[in-house]
């Protein structure tokens, strides 16, 4: 696939619903394109074919939560020379990570009726609990935009442009109408990440942070203005513990706001 | 002489998961479909969540057919709390499901599937002599993809499914837009029956128990009985009376049967087999044309099973944005009560089955998730089981490459039934 004197891509995948590493596939219009700059070396969900390492690009999709794959992940930081992290489930552990907040036996054993055959870490981690990360993409899932950006900045030896301020700049770009002042709809637009194009509030709802928490969010602030229109503090807390609940500000947030045990 | 096979890592399949076959001598001793991508606990993790967030949490599950998910649950969590959403918010939600089954159909059939039997290692090599092919693929792909995003907001993910309908209905001009795309699409997806047709499939048949839904006038989506063609015929409700789910040690995902009589085989197959009378005439004549009869019960020609499908479903896309006026309204309202409910849509690797019982503050007390891919998973292992005596026969490569597309029929999504693939032949 490709040129080898093209820089090579591998694509790796740890728990995750395959929703990022679809994203690439899902660049219908550039895809052929893009495999004419880099040589896909390793992307086990598109080519059975696969270079041995090293390589230049590795984007890890997944989050940790075996014990295999917590050495595995060693494995593919020591073969890589950029490391990437795409999507919430690397970069903060993903919607799995609520197990973080209860016990993971008992999870186990309402899925398995045999839970001793399943192997399983009590949490669910971020990629960059373990390896160093060079750069990392946010959202579940990851903007396809923004994964071609990384990769032609990566490529080309240089910064990706990527913002990190939050949805709500994204609102007034598109022109939406703030849907929380407007409409007294709960919106999470002011502390969370742009990179989507404020797809929600562009649906008439308010954003549910799946691209986790912006640079500087006043998540104090934000909850405060929810309580007075009359929302409940469970509900704060199951908002912020959600695709990204073990991204620090919001895990400290939600759990303010009461726990996740569920009996 | 004893020998052993093995690959690393079945590749082209969504997810992670290892095959092990076992000979003694030249007969089969042992099939295993290892499954170990690591558990999530969606069920546990959704038990104290409001139901409303059940759609976002459950697409989570699968980012190739989240769509699928976000039925389901819409649909149990309706069936609970008893709510029909009436059209036209039904036939929008008809739509959204063809965009997803023309997107999944369209990347397992260009990009999985067909370069078994063109013989590549994926779709972009094959681009190099197949190019035609494989930007017909990408565009009829991305023809899906864009009804998702019109309708969803984004492909994967899509953030506008709700509990009792949609948070914003699409006005006529932004369907229509889509219109000439799709009607291109139409065509492309006509010719890649007949091309998909000609494709050499190899000849092996077996004796399956195809299970899909029925519904009395359309090709089944989001409603109907779960019939199958050894006779079942049940209400949705009655699912987990008929059907099991068995934990065997070599996998993560757990195995369906159907209660005293083992396997069976859901998805484009068993659906095709079973309602081939419900087709739109579009499809029936692509069919009849590209010499694709019911019954049919070689796995292998599953392609084309997919191929008439996104036919089915372009056709039907058209027909619905070109008679579609909005409502004035995007959903219907939910109450809460104390309740259990049950549905089963059609994902585009087959029946998905979602049960939930949730308590009269609208938290989710208990939840039930069977994807299609774990119900399939034990008929692609007696597959392989019965395919081995020929793989046995066979040079190395040839046989790891028929093993391997002998389980790429199913389409398996493992990340949905929980997962790594790695195929092992041992011979000893």
């Amino acid at each position: 696939m490709g040129d080898h004197q093209c820089p090579k891509l591998a694509v790796w995948k740890f728990a995750s619903c395959d929703g990022c590493q679809l994203s690439l596939l899902d660049c219908e219009d550039e895809l052929l394109a893009l495999a004419g700059e880099v040589s896909i070396a390793h992307f086990p969900e598109a080519s059975r074919a696969m270079a041995p390492p090293p390589y230049d690009l590795s984007l890890v999709e997944g989050s940790i939560t075996t014990a295999r794959d917590a050495e595995r992940i060693h494995e593919v930081r020591k073969h890589s020379k950029t490391l990437v992290t795409i999507g919430a489930c690397a970069t903060a552990g993903g919607i799995q990570a609520l197990r973080n907040y209860r016990d993971v036996k008992e999870f186990t054993s309402i899925v398995y009726a045999r839970p001793d055959y399943i192997d399983t870490l009590a949490t669910s981690t971020a990629i960059a609990d373990h390896v160093p990360v060079d750069m990392e993409l946010r959202g579940c899932p990851i903007d396809k935009h923004q994964l071609l950006e990384l990769i032609s900045a990566v490529i080309n030896g240089r910064q990706p442009n990527i913002a990190t301020h939050s949805v709500c700049v994204e609102c007034k770009l598109r022109g939406t109408v703030c849907v929380m002042v407007a409409h007294g709809q709960p919106c999470l637009g002011p502390v969370t990440q742009a990179g989507c194009g404020a797809i929600c509030p562009g649906c008439d709802r308010g954003c549910y942070g799946c691209f986790g928490p912006q640079d500087t969010p006043n998540t104090d602030s934000l909850g405060k203005v929810w309580l007075q229109a009359d929302r409940q503090p469970d509900e704060l807390r199951r908002v912020f513990h959600n695709f990204n609940a073990a991204a620090e500000p919001f895990s400290e947030a939600g759990s303010k706001y009461g726990q996740d045990d569920h009996s | 002489m004893a020998r052993t096979i093995t690959v690393d890592c079945l590749t082209r399949v969504e997810g992670e998961g290892a095959l092990t076959i076992r000979f003694d001598g030249d007969s089969v001793r042992d099939v295993k479909l290892r499954i170990f991508e690591p558990p999530r606990f969606f069920e546990g993790l959704l038990r104290g969540r409001a139901l409303e967030e059940a759609p976002d949490i459950t697409a989570r599950i699968c980012g190739i057919c989240p769509v699928a998910y976000q039925m389901s649950a819409c649909h149990a969590l309706e069936d609970a709390v008893g709510i029909h959403v009436g059209e036209p918010l039904r036939t929008l939600r008809r739509l959204l499901y063809c965009g997803e089954w023309i997107s999944s159909h369209c990347l397992h059939m260009f990009m999985l599937h067909a370069p078994d039997f063109l013989g590549y290692p994926d779709a972009i090599s094959m681009a190099q002599e197949h190019a035609e092919l494989v930007r017909r693929g990408l565009r009829m792909k991305q023809v899906g993809n864009a009804i998702l995003s019109t309708i969803g907001g984004r492909e994967i993910h899509p953030v506008n499914v709700k509990v009792g309908g949609f948070y914003r209905v699409p006005a006529a001009g932004e369907l229509k837009a889509l219109l000439p795309e799709l009607i291109r699409a139409r065509d492309a997806a006509l010719e890649t029956m007949n091309e998909f047709s000609r494709l050499n499939f190899p000849d092996f048949e077996r004796d399956y128990e195809f299970v899909a839904l029925r519904h009395p006038q359309e090709y089944p989506f989001c409603e109907g009985r779960l019939v199958s063609s050894k006779g079942l015929d049940i209400e949705v409700h009655d699912f987990e009376r008929a059907f099991q789910e068995e934990q065997v040690p070599h996998s993560t995902a757990l195995h369906s049967v159907i209660k005293g009589r083992g396997a069976y085989v859901c998805g484009p197959l068993a659906r095709v087999n079973l309602n081939f009378d419900k087709l739109r005439p579009l499809a029936r004549e692509a069919a009849v044309s590209a010499g694709f009869s019911v019954p049919c019960h070689n796995p292998f020609r599953s392609i084309l099973a997919r191929a008439l499908e996104v036919i089915q479903v372009i056709d039907e896309a058209i027909e619905i944005i070109e008679s579609w006026a909005p409502p004035a309204y995007a959903s219907v309202q939910i109450p809460h009560k104390a309740a259990i409910g049950f549905s089963c849509t059609e994902a585009p690797r087959g029946i998905l089955y979602h049960r939930y019982e949730v308590d009269g503050d609208g938290l989710i007390q208990d939840a039930n998730i069977v994807p299609p891919t774990s119900q399939n998973q034990k008929s692609i292992e007696t597959d392989l089981f019965d395919i081995a005596a020929r793989l046995a026969a066979m040079p190395h490569e040839e046989a790891v490459l028929l093993a391997e597309q002998t389980v790429r029929n199913y389409d398996p999504c493992i990340s949905c039934s929980t997962h790594f693939l790695k195929l092992g032949i041992k011979r000893e």
